[in-house]
Parts: C-alpha cells; sequence; structure tokens
C-alpha cells in the first residue's frame, strides 16, 4: 500500500466519520436523557432528503440545512410524544420512524422529481464545499506537508462543526446545571421529579437536541458527501452511530474515538477491495462487519463492560 | 360486565387495532393528497390489484407465507418478553441451511434414488436447514441476553448487520459458479417445490403465474402449532409466565435465562422458514437480499395481530394484500412508489406499537359512559 492511497484513507476517514459523530452525539444525548433512540437513521435519511430538495429549490445549501434541522426535528418529535408523552415503547417507534423515513423520502421525492427517488444534482454552489481559504492551493501543493494538512483542512464547515460539538456536548453534559440534570433524569428520574423539575420537559429537550444533529448529519450526506439524494443512502450509518455509542459507553470523547474507528473500517472497505494482510487476503465484507462484531463481544462483557444510563427506554411514570 | 378501567375483548383484540389501521390508512391517504392523486382512487386499485383476481389473490397469499412466518417469530419473542429485532438477519443466514442440502446433498442423492425419493428427503433437510440455522443466528443473541446480559435489541441489530456482511461475502466467494457474472449460487433443481401454477400444468389445470407454492400451508400449520405450544403446552405457559413477570417466574421454578434461549431459538427458526419458502419455492437459487425486509414486516403483522397466532395470519393477509395492491397502485399511477407500502407500515407500527394506548383513555371513557 504506497503512502498516497493511505493519506487518501486518512483523508476519507475524516468524511465518513462525520455523519457517525453528529448521529452519535444525537444518540448521547436522547439516551443520557432516558431516551433510546433507534430512530437515528430515519432521522438522518430525513434530514439528508430535506436538504437535498430545499438546497435545490433555494439554491442555497443553508437553506437545506435549515429544512433538515426542521425535517429531522420533527421526526424527533413524534418520537418523543410516543415515548415520552404517550409513555410507548421506545424501540418500536425508533423502528417505525425509520421505516416511515425510509418510505416517505422514496415516494415523495419519486412523485416531485420522478427519477426513481433521486433528488437533482447539486452543483457546487448549492453544496457545502470545502472551506477555501486563502493560500489554500499553495498550501496543499508543498511536498509531504500538503497532503498531510489537506486531511485536515480540506472540508466543509459541516465537518468542523461536527468536530466541535463532541467538546461541547462533553462539556454540557459535564458541567452544566441542564448537563447535569439530564444526565439525572436518565439514571434517576424518581429523584428529579421530586426536586421539582419536569423530567418530560428534560427528556423532550434531549430529544429536540437529538433532532437538530440527526439533522446536520443528515444535510452533510446530501450536500457535502453527495451532490444530492439518492434512496436510502444512510445505507445504515444510524444503526453504525448507535453501534458506536455503545461501544463509546455513551460518553463524548470515546464516542468521537469510536466514530473515527468506524469511519477508518468504512474509508478502508470502500478503498480496497481487500486487504493483504501476511498473505492471506481479508475480504473487504470483513471491515463492514467489524464495528458490529466488536460491539457484541464488548456488549457481552468479554472485553470491558458497556453500561446504559439506567432508567434508559423506561417510560416514566409518577408514583401515585 | 368488565370492572372498570377494563375494555371487554372484542374492543381491545377489534376495535383498537381497527382504528389504528384507518388513522395508518388516512394518514396515507393524506400523502396520497400531498402528492397530488385521488387517494379514494388509489386504494380502489390497491384492492382490485389483490382481490380483483385469481392471480392477485395467489400474490396476496404468497407474500402473506412470509409475513406469517415472521410475524410468529416476533410474536413467540414478545410472549417471553423479548424484542426480536432481527427476523431478517435470521432468515438471510437460515439461506445456507435451505440451499445447502439442495446444492449437494439433492444431486448425491438424485444419483442412487428415483426422484420421488431423493427430492422429499433433500426438501426434508433443507427445511430443518432452514429452521436450524435460523434459530442458531437468534439462539446466540439470546445467550449473550440470558448469559452475558447483553440487550437483545441491540444484539440482534448487530447480528442483522454481521448476517448481511457474512452473506455477501459467501454468495460471492462460496457459492456463485466462478464462472457466472451473477452474485448467486446455480439453480438448485434437486430440491425444487413446484407452485400452483406448476402443479396445476401437471394436472391439466391453468392457474395464473404467481410464486405461491404449498409452503403457505406450512405457514397456517405452523400458526397452529405455535398457538397450541403457547397456550396448550408447559413450555407455552412458562414462556408467558417469563415474558409477564421473569421475577414472579422465577418462584415458580421457571428459569427465565433457558426460556429466553429457547424463545429465541423458536423465533429465529420461525424465521428461518422465510428461506425455505423463498429458495426452494421461489427463487430456486441462494441470492442476495432474498429476504426482502420481511423480518421488519413481521413486526408490523405482530403487533397489528396482538401477538396471536389467529391476529397474526389475519394482519399477514392484510399486510400481503398492502403488498400486492401497492404494486399493482405502482404500475398503474406512476407517481406513486411502490415505497408507499413502506409508509404503512411505519404507521402501522407507530400506532400500534409505540401509541397503542392513545386512545384507550378516551375509549374507556367513552365506554363506560355509554353503559351506565
Amino acid at each position: 500500500m504506497d503512502l498516497s492511497i493511505f493519506l487518501e484513507i486518512l483523508s476519507s476517514t475524516m468524511r465518513m466519520s462525520v455523519p457517525l459523530i453528529l448521529a452519535c452525539l444525537a444518540g448521547l444525548w436522547s439516551e443520557r436523557s432516558g431516551i433510546v433512540d433507534i430512530g437515528l437513521e430515519g432521522k438522518m435519511l430525513a434530514g439528508a432528503f430535506a436538504a437535498a430538495a430545499a438546497a435545490s429549490y433555494f439554491q442555497s445549501p443553508w437553506m437545506g440545512l435549515f429544512f433538515a434541522i426542521i425535517i429531522s426535528l420533527l421526526m424527533s418529535l413524534v418520537h418523543g410524544y410516543a415515548s415520552i408523552t404517550q409513555r410507548g415503547n421506545q424501540v418500536v417507534s425508533g423502528v417505525a420512524i425509520n421505516m416511515l423515513a425510509a418510505g416517505l423520502t422514496v415516494v415523495i421525492g419519486n412523485s416531485w422529481y420522478k427519477q426513481g427517488g433521486r433528488t437533482p444534482a447539486l452543483d457546487d454552489l448549492t453544496r457545502f464545499m470545502p472551506i477555501d481559504f486563502p493560500g489554500r492551493a499553495s498550501l496543499f501543493s508543498i511536498p509531504v506537508f500538503g497532503p498531510i494538512s489537506k486531511i485536515f483542512l480540506d472540508h466543509s464547515i459541516l465537518t468542523y462543526l461536527a468536530f466541535a460539538m463532541v467538546p461541547l456536548s462533553a462539556w454540557a453534559l459535564a458541567k452544566t446545571r441542564f448537563g447535569l440534570r439530564l444526565r439525572a433524569v436518565g439514571e434517576n428520574p424518581h429523584a428529579v421529579d421530586t426536586a421539582g423539575i419536569s423530567v418530560a420537559r428534560l427528556r423532550y429537550q434531549a430529544v429536540i437536541i437529538a433532532g437538530i444533529l440527526c439533522g446536520i448529519a443528515g444535510t452533510y450526506l446530501s450536500t457535502s458527501l453527495s451532490a444530492g439524494f439518492v434512496r436510502d443512502m444512510t445505507a445504515g450509518r444510524g444503526y453504525l452511530a448507535l453501534t458506536a455509542l455503545i461501544f463509546s459507553n455513551w460518553r463524548a470523547w470515546p464516542a468521537l474515538y469510536a466514530c473515527l474507528l468506524f469511519g477508518f473500517l468504512q474509508a478502508i472497505a470502500n478503498f480496497l477491495q481487500g486487504v493483504h494482510f501476511f498473505g492471506l487476503e481479508i475480504p473487504v465484507q470483513f471491515f463492514n462487519a467489524l464495528p458490529y462484531v466488536m460491539t457484541v463481544i464488548l456488549l457481552a462483557g468479554f472485553i470491558g463492560k458497556s453500561v446504559p444510563p439506567r432508567a434508559s427506554g423506561i417510560p416514566y411514570t409518577k408514583d401515585r | 360486565m368488565s370492572a372498570r378501567g377494563e375494555l371487554p375483548t372484542w374492543v381491545d383484540v377489534g376495535l383498537i387495532p381497527l382504528i389504528n389501521l384507518v388513522l395508518a390508512l388516512l394518514i396515507s391517504g393524506l400523502v396520497v393528497v400531498i402528492i397530488g392523486e385521488n387517494p379514494f382512487q388509489a386504494l380502489g386499485i390497491m384492492l382490485h390489484g389483490a382481490l380483483g383476481s385469481l392471480k392477485g389473490w395467489s400474490y396476496m397469499f404468497y407474500y402473506a407465507t412470509n409475513f406469517i412466518f415472521t410475524g410468529l417469530a416476533v410474536a413467540v419473542a414478545f410472549h417471553a418478553g423479548l424484542f426480536n429485532i432481527g427476523g431478517d438477519g435470521q432468515a438471510y443466514v437460515a439461506g445456507l441451511g435451505a440451499a445447502t442440502p439442495g446444492l449437494i446433498l439433492g444431486g448425491a442423492l438424485a444419483a442412487i434414488l428415483p426422484a420421488g425419493i431423493s427430492q422429499p428427503i433433500t426438501l426434508f433437510v433443507a427445511l430443518m436447514g432452514s429452521i436450524l440455522f435460523g434459530a442458531f443466528w437468534a439462539f446466540v443473541p439470546g445467550y449473550l441476553q440470558a448469559k452475558r446480559g447483553s440487550h437483545i435489541v441491540i444484539t440482534t441489530i448487530m447480528f442483522n448487520f454481521i448476517a448481511s456482511s457474512l452473506m455477501v461475502y459467501l454468495i460471492n466467494n462460496v457459492f456463485r459458479p466462478i464462472t457466472s457474472m451473477a452474485v448467486e449460487s446455480k439453480a438448485i433443481n434437486d430440491a425444487y417445490i413446484l407452485n400452483f401454477r406448476e402443479i396445476g400444468r401437471l394436472i391439466g389445470m391453468k392457474l395464473p403465474s404467481s410464486p405461491l407454492n404449498p409452503v403457505v400451508f406450512l405457514a397456517f400449520i405452523a400458526a397452529f402449532i405455535i398457538w397450541y405450544l403457547l397456550w396448550r403446552t408447559k413450555l407455552g405457559y412458562e414462556l408467558r409466565a417469563v415474558g409477564a413477570n421473569s421475577e414472579a417466574a422465577i418462584y415458580a421454578g421457571i428459569k427465565p435465562s433457558r426460556i429466553i434461549m429457547i424463545a429465541m431459538a423458536i423465533s429465529g427458526g420461525l424465521a428461518g422458514l422465510v428461506a425455505f419458502n423463498e429458495i426452494l419455492g421461489v427463487q430456486h437459487r441462494l441470492l442476495l437480499d432474498f429476504v426482502g425486509g420481511a423480518g421488519f414486516v413481521g413486526i408490523a403483522v405482530a403487533l397489528m395481530g396482538r401477538s396471536h397466532p389467529l391476529g397474526i395470519v389475519l394482519s399477514a393477509l392484510l399486510f400481503g394484500l398492502l403488498y400486492q395492491g401497492g404494486t399493482e397502485l405502482s404500475f398503474a399511477i406512476q407517481s406513486i412508489s411502490r415505497d408507499m407500502i413502506v409508509v404503512i407500515q411505519g404507521l402501522v407500527i407507530l400506532f400500534m406499537g409505540a401509541l397503542e394506548d392513545a386512545f384507550r383513555p378516551s375509549l374507556t371513557a367513552l365506554f363506560f359512559k355509554v353503559e351506565e
């Protein structure tokens, strides 16, 4: 494997990690408040569609971002209404969200654009392109240093936003009053309720944050990573983000590392048709399956232990 | 007169699912309006497409065959308090158990025995293979839940993705003949379930072309067996006891961990029967993604059918109708994509599964006002 391919893979790792990081943080906020979120995939998918459609209609990626967040937020609120207000089964609600998104994006896309669920291809002006800073071309052309700096500097604003969300989430969850209350509600909602703080309100706030983050993740997929929406374009990334969340034991910084690792595996799988390792050929499917296998092993407690927030998945009912 | 606050059974199993179904259809109709078509015309085409011809009926029962298997799979796990979201992966892996006997054993038997004997033997082995492979793929998450405390929902999701990678690899690298470009195994002719059209031709009857084959009877038998198992055997009682209250079940001398593993194995075995139907009765070869999301439809079917085998058969037929009608609809009105069914499915799951109690308080209020 020569160096240029290796640098390409690292660069691709950055790009592949972005939607994972955003969706994983969305899951982190939601699940830390006690709301299990299987619907990351669906919210991201609906967001990706809304972003591509709006960006193409208004000829502006920012309008794409705006509508992606709105749509993802609406789906989040449906999930919130089912799980918080109606105390329904959160996993079932998440599955429903995923199906609704998978169906609606294709049905509406097909009827609007008649391209089998695709949206019109976006040009560079309607996409989030890599930031064009002064001296960019000359910096990237410097030998050795140029290609290495390209790994970190050749990205759109959304990438930096995603990475900035990690310390922000970590800090907000650990140090702010809101974050502490939110985590408490995921561990022991009764105690929070006794302190006179509304469990439902906190959980709705968490679900709203998750919706916004998934909307940004979807926008990245259809307006930055690609130039338009195609059916099922999330391709399991929501579930991979959920996997990363479990793998990181529901903590922000480890979530970043897990997403980078999983992004790296995706990049390898995309770039190489199998890797030769000491004369053995490792098939590409191995890299696709590896995150899930590792998480199953971790969940089984064979290496370390992954413990979800104590109250996650349990609807809160006041004792009477 | 039932106790106050408890609705009569017919409301619980009949009216509430009906209200939820109507709501799901209303919202779907709204989507049809939004994309500029007439929802009543769309409904008419769907009903006519499924019920207006013998062919439509055949397809409806063909789809229902798979949905009964996956619906039962989800329901058995539900009764034990488990949510098996991995029906798709279990059915996919069961493809190995369904295809391999026909590809290897079938040829060897055909060489020494007449086809009338070798075919049934191979088919039986393939049936057992489908069940066992599906059961295994569900048993492992069951074991991990029972013995290691991993959450079944998460593990079965993981197992769906692992199954997908594993099967792509195996079909591409092991089952695909080297000379073939298509990513599928060679045709399986030594374990071949004739469909009803082919059977009809043998006895001089002309039937419309459809993939419907005698495995549909197996689906009805499976529904009966599962009903018997759940409500007429000790194991079924134990299974429901664990689902109702696993703490209490321990005091009745039941080991929840054992029941969890058994329930998951049964659930996976049922999902595995989708492979038996699809590979030996329809496709006659092992190919990519032959499950086509039937595992997820099973969730909707089980919720709609209230996890009762009879309800599951009825709701599987309803979803069969939707699938067949939806296909006809997408042919008749180009702007309505076949994915409309996925929307309806999602809505049914949302209303039946996550919002099932949304109307209960108002219905209860209505009922007791009426009766007083």
